[in-house]
């Protein structure tokens, strides 16, 4: 019983901003924090509506999301996030795992996509797909991301995905490498991955889709890709658009072999 | 109706490991919204955990603890199978219950 | 013998051609797939010359580098009368605290923070600082005043390009991210013997 109040009392403190702050001034490393957060990470609850989602006949089709095959077989979700992104004969275009389940519930469900594209994170349909997004990436969790590169397209995405990378624009000249080009640097005190690195792409890669304690937020990569270019000044960058693919594509495919912890859980 | 919380529980020699995931906005009736206006307090307020029938765990929940509580804790007893069943009241009177089986 | 000196040029030229079609496909994608919303308009999505130059892993050779730094050292407003004083250092604290503004949130794009503490540490007290860009705790202690020391910051504050054209740090002067007044501000938070900077 007395265990039990400790655990609730930590829990509650920790995250408190003064007391994040009295952490970072220890050694700026939030390891024990998150290691305490991964056994309850949040994401969960996000997992349980997407899998209840997964299997809801919904939409003006009244389907299920039964039939949906994000690459490896119709219905199949193990596995699947961690394959993803790739090129789909069918749409004869490479999708990441939001765009693939946004093509699903066009065609099977009638949600039309424009209502997600056009829509706002943690909202509506775009919402709904997020908790998909937490159902699905759960069932690659632990396993080695394994991008198959060999296709002409996801080859060409791959190449201007690096190009975007080094793209500087926007108010301020930033591009993803401006941050995201050297071993341990931080912005204040978070650490940010190399993502001219293999380990560094994986790490970016391998723990978005993620739980942000600090607004107590489920985020897709598409959010967290979202929130770079507003943090990197350049104008909005569309739901599933170009970029966002080549980007993805370029951190998976540079990631290859590397474990996903998914969901992750931020700070 | 407030979310379905994620419970998980296993006996290991004699003893029942509960972990709860509870969904609540967990609103400390301190913060401002973006226009300003204070955004009222809603948090939960009451915690109960049954073993079987029989109560194993009462808390008191307060608006310091943070949005979607994460709870574990520990039991004497328990088995296989066993229900366990947890509940909890908010300040506004909304209420949940879910239940697991021992595993 | 003949015909295989003829193919390497081509070759070679495939190559160089395959490369710029590539480049010019993602200038292209860096604009339909954005979108303008409030102040951040689409025009962002468009390079510059050293924003165009400084876009690869590489940076460009020493000439370009030069020709680009005379160009943006041309841009820089220096204070009328060489006076660089007038700011305040708590004023320029704040500053160099802010992070926000010239976002698709902002409202306004005016009113920005300077963004200093996200790569560099000033303060020592402010443990959470960035390590992008070299500290620049104790300043101005360790500095000095000299005028070219004060003009050379003032400089590189209006627009770090000037001193390296490929340099991570915005052009807060030229790209109107910082006023002039602010600019002091952060000069005093810099050089003032009173800031925490220097203490």
């Amino acid at each position: 019983m007395k265990k039990t109040i400790m655990a609730v009392a930590i829990g509650a403190v920790a995250l408190t901003a003064p007391n994040m702050q009295a952490m970072a001034s220890e050694d700026l490393n939030f390891d024990a924090y998150r290691q305490m957060l991964a056994d309850g990470n949040p994401a969960e609850l996000f997992e349980m509506e997407g899998e209840e989602l997964w299997r809801t006949a919904r939409g003006p089709k009244n389907a299920t999301l039964e039939q949906c095959d994000l690459g490896v077989g119709a219905g199949v979700v193990d596995g699947a996030a961690a394959q993803l992104p790739r090129f789909f004969a069918d749409t004869g275009k490479v999708q990441d795992l939001e765009s693939r389940l946004m093509h699903c519930m066009e065609t099977l469900q009638g949600i039309p996509s424009a209502e997600i594209i056009n829509g706002k994170f943690r909202q509506g349909e775009r919402g709904k797909l997020a908790s998909l997004v937490a159902y699905v990436v759960t069932h690659s969790n632990g396993k080695k991301v394994q991008v198959d590169l060999s296709h002409p397209k996801m080859k060409e995405m791959y190449d201007m995905g690096e190009k975007v990378f080094y793209y500087r624009t926007g108010a301020m000249d930033f591009s993803c490498a401006s941050c995201h080009s050297q071993d341990g640097k931080r912005i204040r005190a978070t650490q940010l991955p190399n993502i001219t690195t293999s380990k560094g792409a994986a790490e970016g890669w391998g723990s978005w889709p993620a739980y942000r304690v600090s607004n107590s937020q489920f985020w897709t990569m598409q959010h967290r890709l979202w929130d770079c270019f507003r943090q990197q000044r350049t104008a909005e960058p569309v739901f599933a658009s170009d970029v966002t693919i080549a980007l993805s594509v370029f951190m998976a495919g540079k990631g290859n072999g590397y474990e996903a912890v998914w969901p992750g859980v931020k700070r | 109706m407030a979310n379905p919380m994620r419970i998980r529980a296993a006996a290991k020699d004699g003893v029942t490991e509960v972990r709860v995931l509870m969904s609540h906005v967990m609103e400390t009736g301190q913060r401002k919204d973006s226009s300003g206006a204070v955004i009222p307090a809603h948090f939960i307020t009451e915690l109960t955990a049954k073993h079987n029938d029989k109560v194993v765990l009462s808390a008191q929940f307060g608006p310091s603890v943070s949005t979607n509580p994460y709870l574990a804790f520990k039991f004497n007893g328990g088995a296989k199978g066993d229900k366990v069943v947890v509940s909890w009241v908010d300040n506004k009177g909304d209420s949940r219950t879910d239940e697991v089986q021992v595993a | 013998m003949k015909k295989t000196l003829m193919f390497a040029p081509l070759a070679l030229c495939a190559s160089v051609s395959l490369a710029a079609d590539l480049d010019a496909k993602v200038a292209e994608m860096m604009k339909t797939s954005f979108k303008a919303n409030g102040i951040a308009s689409i025009e962002r999505q468009v390079q510059d010359e050293v924003q165009k130059a400084c876009s690869s892993p590489t940076q460009p050779d020493a000439a370009t580098m030069k020709r680009l730094e005379e160009a943006q050292m041309a841009t820089i407003q220096w204070p009328a009368n060489g006076d660089y004083t007038g700011g305040d250092w708590k004023e320029g604290a704040k500053i160099a605290i802010s992070g926000r503004g010239l976002t698709w949130t902002d409202p306004t794009p005016d009113n920005n923070g300077g963004g200093c503490y996200n790569c560099h540490a000033m303060d020592p007290k402010e443990v959470s600082a960035g390590t992008i860009g070299p500290s620049l705790v104790g300043y101005g202690k360790l500095r000095g005043n000299s005028e070219p020391m004060v003009k050379y910051t003032w400089g590189k504050l209006w627009n770090s390009k000037a001193y390296n054209a490929c340099s991570d740090m915005p052009r807060n002067g030229f790209g109107k991210i910082l006023t002039e007044t602010q600019i002091r501000h952060v000069m005093a938070y810099l050089f003032d013997p009173e800031s925490p900077v220097n203490k």
